[in-house]
């Protein structure tokens, strides 16, 4: 690969014709934090997350009234389809992502009185029309329209680090929120803020379980316990998100941190939830009245006292107790390191390089997690420049290079959702929240690539009269073309078939 | 013979109803029409779906490959078709079908590319026009005769241009071809990673591809969904069907015969699906080149030159090879490799339309092919 080719496929998104490396390649990288666009228009014309979680609101109460009417159990769908565990990518098999599916079509007609898994059903289909499919095509054409693709592809990797999963009810409408409004934003920050607006995402709250956490020594918790010894079970600290942050988030896993830890920090935690998706006495009492799906910290959910975490205590009160916590978390040396392999493992292959994730390492304890600080030392990198390929492409990444090699400027609103299912890598759908790998492992199978190489056909096949692939492939990959690829594709028998060979070569599975 | 025939049967008709004729005449003229055109992708082989037996150089330029013709049936003293092509066949026998050999469109090098675009605009030379024949052809025809459809996701080169047309794809997303799986395979042989990955997904699929899968059965569902789409009350009259797989570099003889298999099928399908309209129907099937006439050291055939182009349907003067056949010896040879072209497939294919919807052949000629100078009409190729 040459150093142009590389920056455009390594670093970028792949190349979209015309484009071109004028001059350093890695001036070219840099350029890109200027012209990066944190809301461009595909995005900014969404629906915030306040008008998703509204809807959230009215089916959660929609739900209550219904146990109250037919004096069940409480029973909460979304509780089924929660994180269980680490699912690989590759083993959720088709079916699975299909029953998963947010745009789920009815089963049956629905009739009053719902039943409350009709009910789930009618809430995901609007949720995952609306939003989710807005959401993945905004997504996709910034990916394929925005100036900085280096900066895009950042995007891409902070969201799958800290990974919701929209095959749990409550965050099929807001995952994509998640990316645009805590991620986007901070991809060019420190990466205490970028974290800080991570944990106090709607989407993060409700699918880490922290918007239902209580403090046992609470008001709220006092109260239940005084009043209603028999709820007092259900209502209670839960560590989810707590451990996650730690074990996923900043530090990794098995870096010294014991359960004790996590006990503490999820106390700490405690108080940081949700607005507005209770209604009446209820949000009244736990002091969660609010616009709905804004952050708030609701004091009398929060366990009150010191608490010691990793041997520090921390007594703030309220809301800044966790902050201190996620602050010093930041930029803790386990952090750097955890964080940095994971960077590098993206840019400089499977194996990261133990040098220059030292080097990171010790830029992000200098700088204070300053992310373009981090970013620059990859870029200035001799392990990201070697010239044979060190990735295999995700399906995500695969399905962008493609659509941008062809020249796509638009999409179908449903198109990227489909061909992301179809490949095996749903958009913000991993269904765990450690993401999806980024490892050439979990991508490289033999079911896998035969599905590009459908998808490819068919791509071509609506791209084949408006490009030649004997033209367009060494403007792709710039003095990097094999004579193979160049070959395969001058002896296709169409001018579609050209363009799939092109999709499919070994230069294009690969950055 | 034949039109004298119709004449004297549609004046019984005027005796016999003679209240009515004015409205039954009107109706009689205006039956709509059918028409769709097949475009085999890839360059299929003139010489080894009609072969020409009966040239002393046949068996000594062609090798084994001649004996999938030794129990072939005989069109005439020199051809003989090949015995996939059953359908085909049948339709011969019933003067619903005939070819026309040694022919080809007026490319002249061997890029598919090029070739195709040639095949599809009309032009002379690749590029040169921006929209295809099929799409002017629509433009000269009256009223719903000019309905068009692609049975593709998207519209093929021959079928754009001005006259707005419709694409159908069959539902479900249509397996990759053999022949890419096979350029895959090629093309990952140098790949350690991607061949082994691939050698296993090979090894786990059953193969298939739109013509010759499933014993033709995907390739008769074709053809009948066009006749489901052509004989609809408001559907298309006017249909393009691609082809894909013919590029036979190698083991030419099975992957040829699975091919014809299936383009046999999908014929067979269009035909059923038609019933009574395929009587007015005129289908072109024809390639943008054809293959080298010695066959190369994989069993297979390179990039060529003349091929040979069918028409079938009720509506063709059919039973018979038109040919003005230029031989296969060395000498005879285009650029001591080809079949040399005797025949403008742009001729063909505008004379038959000419007849098919009764235009002035000069004038569906400078629609279809603006640029050809000089063609050689051919009057007998549909009935009239």
């Amino acid at each position: 690969m040459s150093a142009a080719s590389i920056a455009l496929n390594r670093f970028g998104l792949g190349a979209r014709p015309g484009d071109r490396v004028d001059g350093d390649p890695k001036r070219w990288l840099l350029a890109q934090f200027d012209a990066y666009d944190p809301r461009p228009a595909a995005i900014a014309s969404l629906p915030p997350s306040a008008t998703i979680a509204r809807d959230l609101a009215d089916y959660l109460e929609q739900a209550r009234q219904l146990r109250r009417a037919n004096g069940a159990q409480p029973q909460q769908p979304e509780q089924r389809r929660g994180p269980v565990g680490y699912v690989a990518p590759q083993a959720m098999a088709a079916g699975d992502a299909m029953t998963a599916q947010p745009a789920m079509p009815a089963q049956s007609a629905a009739k009053p009185p719902l039943s409350a898994a009709e009910q789930a059903r009618a809430f995901a289909r609007k949720q995952g029309r609306e939003y989710y499919g807005g959401a993945v095509a905004a997504r996709s054409l910034a990916a394929l329209n925005g100036p900085s693709p280096f900066v895009e592809r950042l995007v891409h990797f902070w969201s799958n680090h800290f990974a919701v999963s929209a095959d749990k009810l409550t965050v099929v409408g807001l995952a994509g929120a998640f990316e645009f409004e805590a991620i986007r934003p901070h991809v060019l920050g420190n990466f205490g803020d970028l974290l800080g607006a991570v944990e106090r995402h709607p989407a993060m709250l409700l699918y880490l379980d922290q918007a239902q956490s209580v403090g046992p020594n609470s008001v709220a918790g006092q109260f239940v316990a005084r009043r209603r010894p028999g709820q007092a079970g259900k209502l209670g600290l839960n560590e989810n998100l707590a451990r996650e942050i730690m074990e996923l988030h900043t530090l990794g896993v098995r870096t010294g941190y014991s359960q004790a830890d996590v006990t503490e920090f999820a106390r700490a935690m405690t108080g940081w939830t949700v607005a507005g998706l209770n209604e009446g006495t209820r949000a009244r009492f736990a002091g969660t009245e609010g616009t709905p799906g804004a952050f708030i910290f609701a004091d009398r959910l929060h366990e009150p006292g010191v608490r010691t975490i990793l041997g520090k205590n921390y007594d703030q009160a309220g809301e800044k107790q966790a902050a201190a916590v996620l602050s010093d978390l930041a930029t803790s040396p386990a952090t750097a390191r955890h964080v940095s392999t994971k960077l590098a493992r993206h840019f400089a292959g499977d194996e990261p390089p133990p040098a220059l994730v030292a080097r990171m390492e010790a830029t992000w304890l200098k700088t204070g997690g300053h992310l373009p600080s981090v970013y620059r030392v990859l870029i200035d990198a001799p392990e990201c420049w070697v010239e044979v390929p060190v990735k295999f492409k995700s399906p995500w990444e695969w399905s962008v290079s493609s659509l941008r090699a062809l020249g796509t400027r638009e999409l179908q609103p449903q198109a990227m959702v489909g061909l992301l299912r179809e490949l095996g890598q749903p958009v913000w759908q991993p269904g765990s929240p450690a993401g999806y790998d980024d490892i050439a492992a979990s991508w490289v199978a033999p079911d896998a690539v035969l599905r590009r190489v459908e998808a490819a056909q068919r791509l071509a096949s609506r791209a084949r009269d408006t490009i030649d692939a004997r033209q367009r492939a060494p403007e792709l990959f710039p003095a990097a073309l094999s004579s193979a690829t160049a070959q395969a594709i001058a002896r296709a028998e169409s001018p579609g078939q050209g363009v799939a060979l092109m999709l499919v070569a070994p230069e294009f599975m690969r950055r | 013979m034949i039109s004298r025939r119709s004449f004297v049967t549609a004046a019984g008709g005027v005796a016999l109803v003679a209240g009515f004729a004015p409205q039954m005449l009107f109706a009689r003229a205006l039956t709509e029409r059918r028409f769709v055109f097949i475009i085999q992708r890839g360059a299929a082989d003139g010489l080894h779906t009609l072969a020409p037996v009966g040239d002393p150089a046949y068996a000594s330029q062609r090798g084994n490959f001649a004996e999938d013709f030794a129990a072939a049936p005989r069109l005439d003293s020199m051809f003989a078709l090949h015995p996939a092509l059953t359908t085909v066949y049948g339709l011969f026998q019933a003067k619903q079908a005939s070819f026309v050999h040694a022919v080809a469109s007026p490319y002249r090098d061997r890029s598919h590319f090029d070739g195709q675009n040639v095949l599809e605009t009309g032009g002379t030379s690749a590029y040169q026009l921006k929209d295809g024949w099929l799409n002017r052809m629509l433009g000269l025809l009256p009223g719903t005769q000019g309905k068009g459809i692609a049975l593709a996701a998207t519209v093929p080169m021959a079928l754009r241009g001005k006259v707005e047309v419709a694409s159908y794809a069959p539902s479900g997303l249509p397996d990759a071809s053999d022949d890419l799986m096979a350029r895959v395979s090629s093309l990952y042989t140098g790949d350690a990673q991607l061949h082994a990955i691939w050698e296993q997904a090979m090894s786990t699929r059953t193969l298939t591809s739109d013509l010759a899968s499933d014993n033709g059965r995907n390739a008769a569902a074709t053809g009948a969904l066009a006749a489901r789409l052509l004989a609809a009350p408001d559907g298309a009259r006017v249909a393009m069907i691609e082809t894909n797989g013919w590029d036979t570099h190698a083991q030419q003889r099975g992957r040829l015969a699975n091919q014809l298999k299936g383009l046999d099928a999908l014929i067979g399908g269009l035909k059923t699906g038609l019933g009574p309209l395929w009587a007015d129907t005129l289908v072109v099937v024809a390639t943008e080149f054809g293959r080298t006439v010695r066959v190369n050291g994989t069993q297979g055939t390179d990039h060529g030159t003349a091929s040979v182009a069918m028409l079938l349907g009720g509506a063709v003067n059919g039973g018979k090879v038109n040919a003005d056949w230029p031989g296969l010896a060395d000498a005879a040879l285009y650029e001591n490799r080809d079949l040399k072209p005797t025949i403008g497939l742009d001729a063909v294919i505008g004379s038959a339309v000419a007849a098919h919807y009764d235009i002035l052949p000069n004038r569906a000629m400078a629609a279809l092919f603006p640029d050809v100078r000089q063609a050689r009409f051919m009057n007998d190729l549909v009935r009239v």
